[in-house]
């Protein structure tokens, strides 16, 4: 492809990405408020809509009319930037997670993916390093004790489960051989006995799927281990001094970290978009896409199931539960996988 | 095509940077991010070398500078954290004395 | 041509950080302005290749390094710098010495070194290759520099507990 029809097709893939980005990150809000409810025995949002479907369009509404209050005590340029970098490194990392098999439009290949780089899978986890900032940030900015502390003990606890993410994940890249998510996705096609498919979930990666499942919920701050934002314990943890605009901006922030950490479980533990394949080609070109849409709606869901369900950690159990067990086992995980590849 | 020298130059021009703040800059937590500056200039120029003569040894030896750098941040800032529960103050020129 | 444009662009970036980091006076301003002076050198090994470089250049130099940094500045919260008699001499010597120095370099690297041109990727850096080499010709330095980080972990966290708990291990000891 030449650069300027590259350039044509990028933007294009960008404003669709961010569209259904965001689009997906209200709903996954009217979802959570659904089924916690439903999990606690009432209804959730039914007024606003059908079954309050309209309700995250009133409550974007709600965020934009509210008055935006900038307290008098706060260190004014990093006040305003900290939402900006926790948004913005939210929404980088979905650059390069691909959704389907390449589709053919026209006489192009246009791979369903903004950029397939090499190195894909450490991009994503240095811009998950890089979003620690906004969250530290704004804790400090605030000048407030409730939310210096909530940011202190947020980024301390999302910096000491990266470890865990990242060597849980290893093992799957000895599997895959490479770093870019589409090599790391063609390399779980294919069934083996004819009916159980290569997903890396079934192919000896079940460990390094739930520490990296649980290494996630302490990454995106979710129960059980959301004491940093907890409202009995800090009031609102770093986002306490803000509101209107700003406190939407952390809101998307981490439902859009929540989304593309269930993207990649599913790139790198449930076979990306393989699934079941039948009838015509337009189906055929169509049904990755629509078997990816499933395995990341299971994922939040799972997700949300267990935000209804369990109690959360204390700080100190959370911190050694990191340190000390999950850490390990992902480096057990990790030697296992190696000897093992080697010995086959 | 860039020359190899425009990246050399650049690496020079960070390098001298981070001279220039270790020299002028009076608090503790300055001084060493200048320090990082230094290395991320030398980073630099041997990446660039690694280009040109070919040789990967070049980006392999920066990861070496990264993980000393990144064992000297920590001690480094340990030790400014002890330095501070004592003399309460991060101005070098304040921490003059061997006795308090 | 793109290839200047990308490398004039980000080494502007990387010189602005750079004069940030010396001009500000909050210690905090000075450390954010070394992370975009990292962002940007990313960039700037992208360009010439090395791809794994550049992404464990976000992942530890930027993203764990400097919150360390980030951190220790929020915690002892000493705030601005002052203005004392050293730092106004050292301006008025540094200043003109830092841009002399410079233009120095500058010209002599341009003037006499060879002019071969780099080119876009020169030397890709596949994690695979440096794998190879990292792992066969560099073994001893990478054993060598585990222990490194295992020592400085060790002496971090001597150095920077709280006194009161030193002092009972001697009381008691």
């Amino acid at each position: 492809m030449s650069i300027p029809i590259f350039i044509a097709a990028s933007l294009i893939k960008i404003v669709i990405t961010i569209v259904i980005l965001l689009t997906a990150v209200a709903y996954s809000v009217w979802l959570e408020r659904k089924v916690v409810g439903h999990i606690q025995n009432r209804w959730g949002p039914t007024r606003v809509g059908p079954f309050g479907l309209l309700q995250p369009l009133a409550d974007g509404v709600k965020f934009l009319v509210k008055e935006d209050l900038t307290p008098p005590h706060v260190y004014k340029p990093l006040y305003i930037a900290a939402p900006m970098i926790a948004v913005t490194f939210a929404l980088t990392s979905i650059a390069v997670v691909p959704i389907g098999n390449p589709v053919t439009i026209g006489s192009y290949a246009v791979p369903l993916q903004i950029t397939d780089l090499n190195v894909g899978l450490l991009v994503i986890l240095g811009v998950t390093s890089l979003g620690v900032y906004g969250v530290a940030l704004s804790g400090w900015s605030s000048n407030s004790k409730y939310s210096l502390l909530g940011g202190l003990r947020a980024s301390a606890q999302m910096v000491s489960y990266e470890i865990a993410l990242g060597l849980s994940l290893i093992g799957v890249l000895i599997a895959a051989g490479s770093f870019s998510l589409r090599e790391i996705v063609d390399a779980q096609g294919g069934h083996f006995w004819g009916i159980i498919p290569r997903w890396n979930i079934f192919h000896g990666q079940i460990i390094a799927f739930f520490i990296y499942l649980t290494a996630a919920y302490a990454e995106t701050n979710r129960i059980p281990f959301d004491l940093p934002e907890a409202e009995t314990e800090l009031v609102a943890g770093y986002h306490t001094e803000y509101s209107a605009m700003k406190f939407a901006m952390f809101f998307m922030a981490e439902y859009a970290n929540m989304i593309t950490v269930a993207c990649l479980a599913t790139l790198l533990f449930l076979g990306g978009w393989h699934g079941p394949l039948f009838g015509p080609p337009i189906l055929q070109a169509l049904l990755p896409v629509f078997w990816f849409g499933v395995k990341v709606f299971v994922f939040m869901f799972i997700y949300i199931w267990v935000r209804g369900t369990l109690p959360r950690f204390r700080y100190d159990q959370l911190m050694a539960f990191g340190w000390k067990f999950l850490l390990p086992l992902a480096i057990a995980n990790l030697v296992i996988t190696a000897a093992v590849t080697v010995a086959w | 095509m860039i020359p190899l020298s425009y990246y050399l130059v650049l690496g020079g021009i960070l390098f001298a940077c981070g001279v220039a703040g270790f020299l002028i800059k009076r608090n503790i937590i300055t001084i060493f991010m200048s320090i990082e500056l230094m290395l991320n200039g030398v980073n630099l120029s041997f990446v660039a070398f690694a280009a040109h003569w070919h040789a990967l040894s070049g980006q392999v030896f920066v990861f070496f500078v990264m993980v000393v750098a990144a064992a000297e941040a920590a001690v480094g800032l340990a030790i400014i954290i002890a330095v501070y529960r004592t003399r309460e103050t991060l101005n070098v020129d304040q921490v003059n004395l061997l006795k308090l | 041509m793109l290839h200047l444009i990308l490398f004039t662009g980000f080494g502007l970036v990387c010189v602005a950080g750079a004069v940030n980091l010396l001009v500000q006076r909050h210690p905090i301003n000075s450390a954010l302005s070394l992370v975009v002076v990292m962002g940007a050198l990313a960039a700037e090994y992208l360009l010439l290749g090395a791809e794994f470089v550049a992404a464990v250049q976000v992942i530890v130099y930027a993203g764990a390094v400097m919150v360390l940094f980030v951190f220790v500045i929020m915690l002892l919260n000493a705030g601005e710098e002052e203005r004392t008699q050293g730092s106004r001499v050292a301006l008025l010597l540094g200043v003109p010495g830092l841009v002399v120095g410079s233009l120095l370099i500058a010209w002599v690297l341009i003037h006499r070194s060879g002019t071969e041109a780099v080119r876009v990727g020169a030397l890709p850096g596949y994690p695979k290759a440096i794998a190879q080499l990292l792992f066969h010709d560099f073994l001893l330095p990478f054993e060598v520099t585990s222990i490194l980080v295992l020592i400085a972990i060790m002496g971090a966290v001597v150095l920077a507990a709280k006194p009161s708990q030193v002092q009972q291990g001697k009381k008691e000891g």
